[in-house]
């Protein structure tokens, strides 16, 4: 086997070799923004359009013509970006603001000089970076209760909380790890000529350390931007009125006619294809600026 | 103000006594000892992996020592219960990779120390900060970032970096080593200039040709030891030791 290798390769040296070629895979945590950045923009617009030529010959002998069907999306349509879809984005953005500080602290956990902190930080940080999301959302769903009281006052976790709040543990680790990484990828001289000039460790970190990898996380950061805004119809198996809910519902109200399910999941394809392949390719983008300058 | 209430200025500034270090199983300095005045420039020199740079980050604590003592204006170095950010700012460090903060200009570079460590008055650091760029001869250069600077403006706003605090001692790690040839001699004016000015100065370095113009005393270490010290004259024409010999055939 090995032997059949070396000649496929022409006796290249081993460095020498592509590493696609070999079958090997490197983990990269950009594969997802990277796969949608290379798409061309009407990649859903030709999706669609087949999609829609497609039940005309399949249903062509129901009464219920892909014209009917297109019609009911014209009239769901606004009610369903307005309620729905903008939904979706709030949620990701909630998601984005609770992941974000979480992570923010949960990373410089990792980096804390006390070894405890240290531990639990990456624990947690790896509990929930390897963890299903549909598993996590789960959890949070039946061990989260609706109201709590404490000290007399009644808190309330209404579902599109609860939603949040379990989409956010993953998000949370991930960039838990973001900025462990970035905090790492400083050269330790830095922190050194810190302390040979009597910077304190927090002023180290908050005015040298961290300043310098900013750039550096947020291309990652957007990248999980776009992964958990496509993973908000995640929450609507939690009963939240999202985008994929509301369409159920609409198609429902429509009477159920299956010529609906490709038009209607289709446009919500194609909200979330606009709404993030733009996200993607600036996060491309600005990745190979701050790769090349540093 | 000074580290210690029981030190005078005819006492050493900086007093090694047989000093160990250890990294583990490997044992770097072997009861290191010398006695440095206050004003004086010292030069230590030594084949690679002798022990020269660990013996001075011992000196500001970068590193820390197994046995044996090190003062500063006779204040123990390495007494848990000392203040390290207090040594530091007496103690000021330079280091053959320049370690300039990238994201910051070279103005603010040097700035930043007094301002965030020192608490001191904007304005005043920033006069101070633009008069130490004048000194090393960058003026013009202040708001240029590290990137857009030779290594050896670099070094010299990492002097002038250093310098800001005001430090009674500068440590220097070999801060040529890493420059284009053609640099090296800019950075080592900038060094006699501190010198005659009166810095006590502890370098460590291959410049031998600036060694024996600057220095007041050379210290040759090998495998963690000093195997010779004298003053220059003394020691670059008549080593006695045949190792010392050996180095100086070598690198003269």
């Amino acid at each position: 086997m090995k032997r059949l290798n070396s000649n496929q390769n022409h006796g290249k040296l081993p460095v020498l070799l592509s590493v696609k070629g070999n079958g090997s895979h490197a983990y990269n945590s950009m594969t997802m923004v990277n796969w949608l950045a290379s798409m061309p923009w009407w990649t859903p617009v030709l999706l669609m359009t087949a999609l829609i030529l497609w039940p005309h010959v399949a249903w062509a002998g129901s009464n219920y013509t892909a014209g009917d069907a297109l019609d009911a999306l014209w009239r769901w349509a606004p009610f369903l970006i307005k309620s729905g879809f903008l939904f979706n984005i709030l949620i990701s953005f909630l998601v984005l603001a609770v992941g974000t500080v979480g992570g923010v602290l949960l990373g410089l956990g990792q980096i804390s000089l006390s070894k405890p902190v240290r531990a639990v930080s990456w624990f947690i940080t790896q509990l929930f970076r390897n963890s299903p999301w549909l598993v996590i959302l789960f959890v949070v769903m039946l061990l989260v209760p609706y109201e709590i009281k404490l000290f007399g006052y009644n808190f309330f976790f209404p579902d599109w909380m609860k939603a949040v709040f379990g989409l956010s543990l993953p998000i949370i680790a991930n960039i838990s790890e973001i900025v462990r990484g970035a905090v790492q990828s400083v050269p330790n001289t830095q922190w050194e000529a810190a302390e040979a000039m009597a910077f304190t460790r927090n002023q180290t970190l908050w005015k040298i350390i961290l300043p310098q990898c900013f750039k550096r996380m947020i291309p990652p950061w957007m990248n999980w931007y776009a992964i958990l805004t496509m993973a908000t119809p995640l929450i609507s198996i939690l009963g939240v009125e999202e985008i994929v809910n509301l369409s159920r519902q609409a198609i429902e109200a429509e009477d159920n006619h299956p010529e609906l399910l490709i038009p209607f999941y289709s446009f919500v394809l194609i909200l979330f294809f606009a709404y993030c392949y733009p996200i993607a390719r600036l996060t491309v983008r600005l990745e190979r600026k701050f790769a090349v300058k540093l | 103000m000074q580290l210690s209430d029981s030190w005078s200025p005819s006492d050493p500034i900086v007093s090694i006594k047989n000093v160990h270090k250890s990294f583990g199983a490997l044992e770097v300095l072997k009861g290191i000892s010398m006695d440095i005045m206050k004003g004086e420039v010292i030069c230590i020199i030594g084949p690679s992996g002798s022990g020269k740079s660990t013996l001075i980050r011992c000196i500001n604590a970068l590193n820390d020592i197994q046995s044996g003592s090190i003062t500063v204006e006779g204040q123990e170095v390495h007494d848990p219960a000392l203040d390290k950010l207090l040594l530091r700012k007496k103690v000021g460090m330079v280091f053959q990779q320049y370690n300039l903060f990238p994201h910051k200009t070279a103005l603010e570079n040097v700035m930043m120390a007094p301002l965030l460590v020192l608490k001191e008055d904007e304005d005043e650091v920033e006069a101070r900060a633009r008069k130490l760029i004048k000194k090393v001869k960058l003026e013009g250069k202040e708001d240029n970032y590290p990137g857009e600077l030779s290594g050896g403006q670099q070094q010299r706003v990492a002097i002038a970096r250093s310098l800001a605090m005001q430090p009674d001692v500068m440590l220097f790690d070999e801060v040529t080593a890493a420059l284009d040839p053609e640099t090296v001699k800019e950075v080592l004016v900038t060094i006699k200039e501190l010198a005659a000015d009166g810095m006590t100065c502890i370098l460590v370095t291959h410049e031998m040709g600036f060694a024996k113009e600057v220095a007041d005393h050379i210290y040759f270490t090998d495998r963690g030891v000093i195997v010779e010290h004298g003053s220059p004259d003394v020691f670059f024409d008549n080593a006695k030791d045949p190792r010392t010999q050996e180095f100086l055939s070598q690198i003269l």
